[in-house]
């Protein structure tokens, strides 16, 4: 059977669309969560919630927001609520299964960095926009899923800055901090998916894109994944790209 | 009741140099910008900034010169600029100070404040270099034993608001999201609220429940319509995606932004000769709502492609 043709942003979208259970409330944010969450609402998980952070609650998106703020978040929204009510009692008040961050760097055990690249805290090489929700999302969702573009200077050992808590230094070193919600499931990324071992948290490869192996994702991941249970990324279905295409994206605002 | 009314000129001369201040608003909907600019014009200096999710809002005060403090947690547009641009350059070149914390934090601390407490709990922050970079400390829950974030107050001296009704008293109705503007008000000594509409008391109070901010929480009232352009303001009008691209391309540099601040902030001295410079009532109409929406779905948002 002839493969089906699709970019790396679509087969990402619905990667992570995949994440997502029926039920679900999901804290998402702009660009591709929004894509995979508004899919896995029109495919396999037809009644789970999106909230914004800004203070969308439940819409029914009929054109793709610019960001989290945008009036198109509350089109057909259950409700219009604002930051307060979002942080205290939907994501700290426990009831977030699914969050999504996105990240400029990512480092073995999950933890994210989009505050600052370089170590000179009021003079960094790179400026990035700061935390916004995403250490709040990390540390008090059910569980995470991280979108990432994989190249090398992107997955270090470390970041440079610890912005979002995944799994801190492993083992069991973030139920020590006490923190709340759940870690780091799965980061999506522009090669393939990486997952964590339970109870060590150790990184592993889940699965590599079509058309690349699971060794050329590892050369541009600055720490050692586990490649043994690495396997295929699944293609979407036909049907799945055309919602992307057709009904959630046809402007082509994200989709590349 | 006292009529709180003022010019966009007598308001923006409230806010002196050094001040502190919020501002309302997230990203890129309803922020007062139209007062940011003739605060610009004022060349007020050295504000300090709390602030959760800003967009050009914050990064068109930096760029201005006009602060010398940051404290918050994102800066930056979503698709029209993933990172703030006049934001990054001062920061990268330590013209600005800044001190991290996550949006859940700032909701705290303005909460707090809001609140009349010094203090509160959050269950963020914890395990990341923001504990040690802010004032935030970790303690240990005395009832429970759980660890804990604390994080201080934001009190602010001012807090600038745009929003889409307001009676002359200062009662603030806040239409689509609320965002953090309830809070970040009622924790300024002074709150200024722009406004799209103003109307009578009696009108705002035969639904008392729609209405979010008192009267007594506010200090000016400036009716501005299209105030927050070139952001968006739900129910009234979209944000303007080709002012949006031209502000970021022109941010890029202190040279290509002393153009940008020329043409649409000292070269218009009134809001009036602003809204004419982006391209009058014939652009800002094509920013209105459709029907049954906030905003306009037939609004072109990426860039046309050349032919």
């Amino acid at each position: 059977m002839k493969p089906l043709a699709c970019s790396t942003m679509e087969l990402m979208a619905v990667t992570a669309a995949h994440e997502i259970r029926d039920a679900e409330v999901v804290f998402a944010g702009t660009g591709l969560p929004m894509l995979a969450t508004m899919l896995a609402q029109r495919t396999h998980a037809q009644d789970c919630v999106i909230v914004f952070e800004a203070g969308a609650v439940d819409p029914r998106l009929r054109h793709l927001p610019m960001s989290v703020g945008d009036s198109r978040t509350l089109a057909g929204a259950a409700q219009a609520a604002g930051l307060f009510e979002i942080f205290n009692y939907v994501l700290q008040g426990g009831r977030v299964d699914v969050g999504f961050l996105g990240s400029a760097q990512i480092d073995r055990y999950g933890n994210l960095n989009s505050t600052r690249i370089g170590k000179d805290r009021q003079q960094p090489a790179v400026r990035l926009p700061g935390s916004g929700g995403s250490a709040d999302v990390a540390a008090l969702a059910r569980r995470t899923i991280v979108i990432a573009r994989h190249e090398r200077r992107r997955f270090p050992e470390r970041v440079d800055y610890r912005t979002s808590p995944g799994w801190l230094e492993g083992g069991a070193t973030r139920q020590a901090m006490g923190i709340y919600g759940g870690g780091p499931a799965a980061v999506v990324t522009t090669m393939g998916v990486i997952r964590y071992r339970e109870t060590t948290h150790e990184p592993y490869l889940a699965s590599y894109h079509p058309g690349l192996s699971a060794q050329q994702v590892q050369d541009q991941t600055g720490f050692t994944l586990d490649l043994s249970d690495a396997e295929e990324t699944r293609l979407p279905e036909k049907e799945e790209l055309e919602i992307l295409r057709c009904e959630i994206d046809p402007e082509r605002i994200f989709l590349k | 009741m006292k009529n709180k009314i003022l010019t966009l000129t007598d308001a923006a001369a409230l806010v002196p140099s050094g001040a502190s201040i919020s501002i309302g608003g997230f990203t890129s909907q309803r922020h007062p910008t139209a007062l940011l600019r003739e605060l610009i014009r004022r060349q007020i200096r050295d504000l300090a900034i709390y602030y959760h999710s800003a967009g050009s809002d914050v990064d068109l005060l930096i760029g201005a010169g006009c602060v010398r403090r940051l404290e918050g947690a994102y800066l930056a547009d979503g698709v029209f600029a993933p990172i703030a641009p006049n934001f990054r350059r001062f920061v990268e070149a330590a013209r600005v100070e800044i001190v991290d914390y996550s949006n859940a934090a700032m909701m705290a601390r303005f909460t707090a404040a809001a609140m009349g407490l010094p203090c509160l709990p959050t269950r963020s922050m914890l395990g990341t270099d923001m504990m040690a970079g802010s004032e935030a400390q970790a303690m240990t829950c005395p009832f429970s034993g759980e660890s804990l974030a604390l994080v201080p107050a934001a009190h602010t001296d001012f807090c600038l608001l745009h929003v889409q009704q307001a009676t002359a008293s200062g009662l603030l109705r806040i239409e689509g999201q609320e965002f953090l503007d309830v809070q970040q008000a009622l924790a300024a000594r002074t709150v200024i609220a722009t406004c799209e509409e103003l109307v009578d008391e009696a009108v705002l109070r035969e639904e008392p429940e729609r209405n979010r901010i008192p009267a007594f929480a506010v200090h000016a009232v400036v009716p501005l319509p299209f105030g927050a352009h070139p952001h968006g303001v739900h129910n009234c009008y979209d944000y303007d995606p080709e002012h949006l691209r031209l502000y970021t391309a022109a941010a890029q540099s202190d040279a290509t932004f002393a153009a940008y601040l020329e043409r649409f902030v000292f070269g218009p001295t009134s809001h009036q000769a602003y809204l004419q410079a982006v391209g009058g009532v014939e652009r800002l109409e094509q920013l209105r709502p459709g029907a049954g929406l906030g905003y306009n779905p037939a609004l072109l948002r990426t860039p046309r492609r050349a032919p």
